[in-house]
């Protein structure tokens, strides 16, 4: 536990040195980016050693603020959390070095560099808060700093609107959660998690209207569909690497949150998983899809990362669903493949967004139709953008494979189960999967294929230069974490199985039995199939090398059916590689709308196709509530008039309604 | 071992023998003579011993397609058993492992089309990879019914010795899942009434227009890794046809040759006797797989 308040202290510290010496950028710079690797190191160390060790003892204080104290602990679940987190903020603060130095441009950074360590400590804050107030208020602090990371370029109007979007969409779901806390603190008696814990035996508990409360408020900020609007828009605003922090640490608090807030409540019924599966399931699909319309990289990546929470949310929903069930397995693969998801989304989205960051900076722009060509100008941040894309389509041998395989397995158990209608369902969920998997595959060639690869669209990218080792090595750290969780799934599987215990409510040494066979079995074919495709892949890369030596390669043009002067413009666009499942195959709301005016007539006029990518759930949900709640608020403008002496009579008028509802009740 | 060796030799050598099949069915359909059977392994070695030409936009993605594509494919190979010895690895869930391997063959064969920069290429990448999303739920759909079948969850278990008595209980869905398998083999190895592998205009191709670039060895491993992948799927097929089970390794083996045999006399006579759909067709061929094998599915559970 000390380990951890010093990582904390770190961080907190060298955030305020860093705004101390605002001045010198160079130096303000060097300390927050010490800070917060250092601050993320301690912290990844602490977070191990209490999943590995057990939790260490937790710590009390008081704290004047009205109903607050200070009660922290690192129980494996938070631990669990905790290691996603830091893992990702080591290398992503390391990346931040270089980046902002780029992007700064003469602005100092202090405040950016402070808030992003505050960020850094509150996500650590929220996972180890074992008391409703200090929760909430870390999680205040947390919402608004990553606000103020994401406004960084706020002279650009796009990431002043992204902000607002994310500022009203965060505070309403944090709403949500105080009538949550509220509640909670109401039927036990105090605002303690401990108190809390001993809720899930209190008979007459509205347990299902908390569960509902949980889910909007924590669903918000996971992203679960169709509350995920604010998310394509706030993480690509930011910074790179806040990006990969908010993309791969922050949202999964929401997750952390929703378990945390079913540890409180009776076991769940069945209804409650089959909700959150179906919820996951759709959601995921409908990411992907959308995903597959973005021209903008981070936009692109931050719907895969809704995509990969619904993933992540259909897996918690089937391990509820199955230990409702009274399948012991069903939910410890469940669990283990949804919790294992989290950390293998963690590295490799994290990798995704500081390898885009890096190459939307070297090309000029984000848009993926005027990118092209960058492998050949960046191999090695190229190479490893490539990498994140293989792992993001859950190919083998990459990590995320592992994590689907165990929530396959986990489908596969439910679809075996001899009640009636759980097979069927669980079938959908898993052709489900498999369809989001092969969209997801369609999604990251498509990214990979024209952001990477053909000849470049633009001057910018024509000309891009790859940025030195402070840039590419951070990356090339994720990419071995990618690498080393596909090779050792067994071994990340015996590191998280006591927060998988305690998500699934079993016993450790039970559920380590019971994930033990089928993770012992995939381990070795997972690995040979990773040397097996190694080895023939580097035998036949021999054989073709010797085969040529002897008659050397000769370089050409493209084949272009005759045609002798091709063009960059002349490539399939990303518009077009999506077309053919955004126009026919999927339904059509989640297609882009488009205008065609088609050329008419012997003496065609002009013609035009425009084409807008609006989020359905924005476009259909949210902009009319938002625009219909306007219009009715609009009348309560006529009660605030601006004068002074009106507003001090409501206040009058208010405490004396109070005054008067406390005399009244005192009896 | 021996069996395991023989099995393996079988796997690497004969998939070019069945598309020489396929290719003599369909001239004899059409009243030619048609190519030596042995026409593909001929056209293999011609193209292992000429150059190669590069486009100067490509980059190593482009040399690495047709690897790791035939590296993966290969690996699938090993997941599955043939008959007679059980497969060389074999576990729980191993099926997803083995659909997944051969989306990292078309993830890269896709990207080795895109490298090229060319419209053609990056058109039937998407064809390739937007139809592969349709086929894929298919796949594990028909997959999870031989789970549920079975009550088996490794590929070797599915199609092993459990299936005889499958077949005689659930007969009905486990015919239907066939003929889904059947369909989605077909999609997957673009092959008519999906695409057309000997048509000539780039515009109406799926899978040969991805590798127009390709030439020399690398054109080699492509075409002999999409006759592997054809095998594998044409393996799962009779497998699941054949369905009893062999007493004698030797006498399965030889059941599992004369079955592929049949498989290919089967495909060569849909292509001879069925047009090539239009492209808008084929998601709905391809969904209503996927319907089949949801139906055999409400069989098994009623």
């Amino acid at each position: 536990m000390s380990l951890f308040l010093l990582a904390l202290g770190i961080l907190v510290a060298g955030g305020f040195a860093a705004l101390l010496s605002n001045r010198q950028s160079a130096t303000a710079l060097l300390l927050g980016t010490g800070s917060a690797a250092l601050g993320s190191l301690l912290g990844l160390t602490a977070a191990v050693r209490a999943l590995w060790l057990g939790p260490p003892a937790a710590l009390q204080a008081s704290w004047s603020a009205p109903l607050a104290a200070v009660r922290l602990g690192l129980d494996p679940l938070s631990a669990f959390f905790l290691v996603a987190l830091f893992a990702l903020a080591l290398p992503a603060s390391l990346f931040g070095h270089g980046y902002m130095k780029k992007a700064a441009a003469g602005r100092p950074l202090g405040p950016f560099l402070l808030f992003y360590n505050l960020l850094l400590a509150s996500i650590a804050l929220v996972l180890a808060a074992r008391q409703a107030v200090l929760f909430l208020v870390a999680w205040e602090v947390m919402a608004l700093t990553s606000f103020l990371l994401v406004v960084f370029d706020h002279h650009d109007p796009e990431v002043r609107r992204a902000g607002l979007t994310y500022l009203v969409a965060s505070h309403l779901g944090t709403a949500f959660l105080f009538f949550l806390f509220l509640m909670l603190g109401r039927e036990a008696g105090a605002l303690d998690f401990e108190a809390f814990q001993l809720l899930a035996g209190k008979a007459g508990l509205p347990a299902t209207l908390l569960f509902g409360l949980a889910l909007v408020g924590f669903g918000t900020k996971a992203g679960v569909v169709p509350l995920h609007v604010w998310l394509p828009e706030a993480h690509p605003a930011a910074p790179s690497h806040v990006s990969a922090l908010l993309s791969g640490a922050m949202i999964k608090v929401g997750v952390y949150g929703l378990l945390r807030t079913l540890s409180f409540l009776p076991p769940a019924p069945f209804a409650w998983g089959v909700l959150l599966a179906a919820l996951g399931a759709v959601g995921a699909f409908a990411a992907i899809v959308l995903a597959l319309g973005q021209s903008d990289v981070k936009r692109a990546l931050a719907y895969s990362s809704v995509e990969n929470m619904g993933i992540v949310l259909l897996g918690i929903g089937l391990g509820l669903a199955a230990a409702a069930q009274g399948s012991a397995l069903g939910a410890a693969l469940s669990f283990g493949g949804a919790l294992l998801h989290v950390w293998n989304h963690a590295l490799m989205k994290g990798l995704a967004f500081l390898g885009a960051g890096s190459l939307a900076h070297a090309a000029h722009t984000r848009d993926i139709e005027q990118m092209g060509g960058l492998l050949s100008r960046l191999p090695r941040t190229a190479g490893l953008f490539l990498l994140a894309a293989v792992a993001l389509s859950a190919l083998p041998p990459l990590n995320a494979f592992v994590s689907e395989w165990l929530l396959y397995l986990g489908l596969l158990e439910a679809a075996r189960s001899p009640i009636s209608a759980t097979p069927l369902a669980a079938t959908l969920a898993l052709a489900a999967l498999a369809l989001v998997g092969a969209v997801a595959a369609v999604a990251f060639t498509r990214l990979a294929g024209l952001a990477l690869l053909g000849s470049p669209r633009s001057a910018g990218a024509a000309h891009a230069q790859e940025p030195g080792p402070s840039s590419w090595l951070p990356m090339a750290l994720l990419g071995a974490g990618c690498v080393g969780l596909a090779l050792f799934p067994a071994e990340a599987l015996a590191l998280a199985a006591p927060a998988i215990a305690a998500v699934a409510r079993q016993p450790v040494e039970a559920l380590r039995g019971l994930l033990q066979g089928p993770t012992r079995e995939l381990a070795l074919p997972v690995r040979a199939v990773a040397l097996g495709l190694g080895a023939t892949a580097a035998l036949l890369w021999a054989w073709r090398s010797r085969l040529l030596g002897a008659r050397p390669p000769a370089r050409s043009e493209t084949w272009g059916c005759g045609f002798t002067g091709p063009t960059a413009r002349m490539q399939y666009t990303g518009s077009s590689y999506a077309q053919l499942l955004l126009s026919g195959l999927v339904p059509r709301l989640l297609a882009p709308r488009s205008r065609v005016v088609l050329p008419r007539g012997l003496f065609p006029g002009r013609s035009s196709l425009a084409s807008v990518r609006e989020d359905p759930a924005r476009r259909r949900i949210f902009d009319p509530l938002f625009e219909a709640a306007g219009a009715r608020f609009q009348a309560l403008r006529r009660l605030q008039t601006g004068r002074l002496h009106l507003q001090l009579l409501y206040t009058v008028v208010t405490l004396l309604a109070l005054a008067l509802y406390l005399v009244v009740r005192r009896p | 071992m021996l069996l395991s060796a023989i099995q393996l030799l079988l796997f690497l050598s004969l998939p070019p023998f069945l598309l020489g099949v396929i290719n003599r069915v369909k001239a004899r359909v059409a009243g030619r003579t048609g190519q030596p059977l042995l026409q593909p392994y001929f056209d293999l070695w011609r193209l292992l011993h000429k150059g190669a030409v590069y486009s100067t936009t490509t980059t190593w993605v482009f040399r690495a397609g047709p690897v790791v594509g035939l590296a993966a494919v290969a690996t699938a190979g090993l997941l599955l058993s043939f008959g007679g010895a059980p497969a060389m690895l074999s576990f729980s869930g191993d099926f997803v492992l083995f659909a997944y391997l051969l989306g990292l063959a078309r993830f890269f064969t896709a990207l080795a089309a895109l490298d090229t920069g060319s419209a053609f290429e990056g058109m039937g990448a998407a064809r390739e990879v937007s139809f592969a999303s349709l086929a894929e739920p298919a796949l594990f759909l028909c997959l999870v019914v031989l789970a549920r079948a079975t009550g088996a969850l490794s590929l070797s278990q599915m199609l092993g010795e459990g299936l005889g008595s499958a077949w005689s209980t659930s007969g009905p869905a486990l015919l239907l899942t066939a003929l889904a398998l059947f369909v989605v083999a077909l999609a997957e190895n673009a092959r008519i009434p999906v695409d057309d592998p000997n048509t000539h205009l780039e515009l109406t191709m799926i899978h040969e227009v991805m590798v127009l670039d390709h030439s020399g060895p690398d054109f080699a491993f492509i075409l002999y890794g999409a006759a592997l992948k054809l095998f594998l799927f044409g393996a799962l097929v009779v497998r699941l046809a054949l369905g009893f089970h062999f007493d004698s390794p030797w006498a399965a083996l030889l059941a599992f040759l004369g079955g592929m045999l049949v498989f290919a006399v089967v495909v060569g006579t849909v292509e001879s006797v069925m047009a090539r759909l239009r492209l808008s067709r084929v998601p709905q061929m391809l969904v209503g797989a996927s319907v089949l094998s949801v139906f055999a599915l409400v069989l098994l559970l009623r």
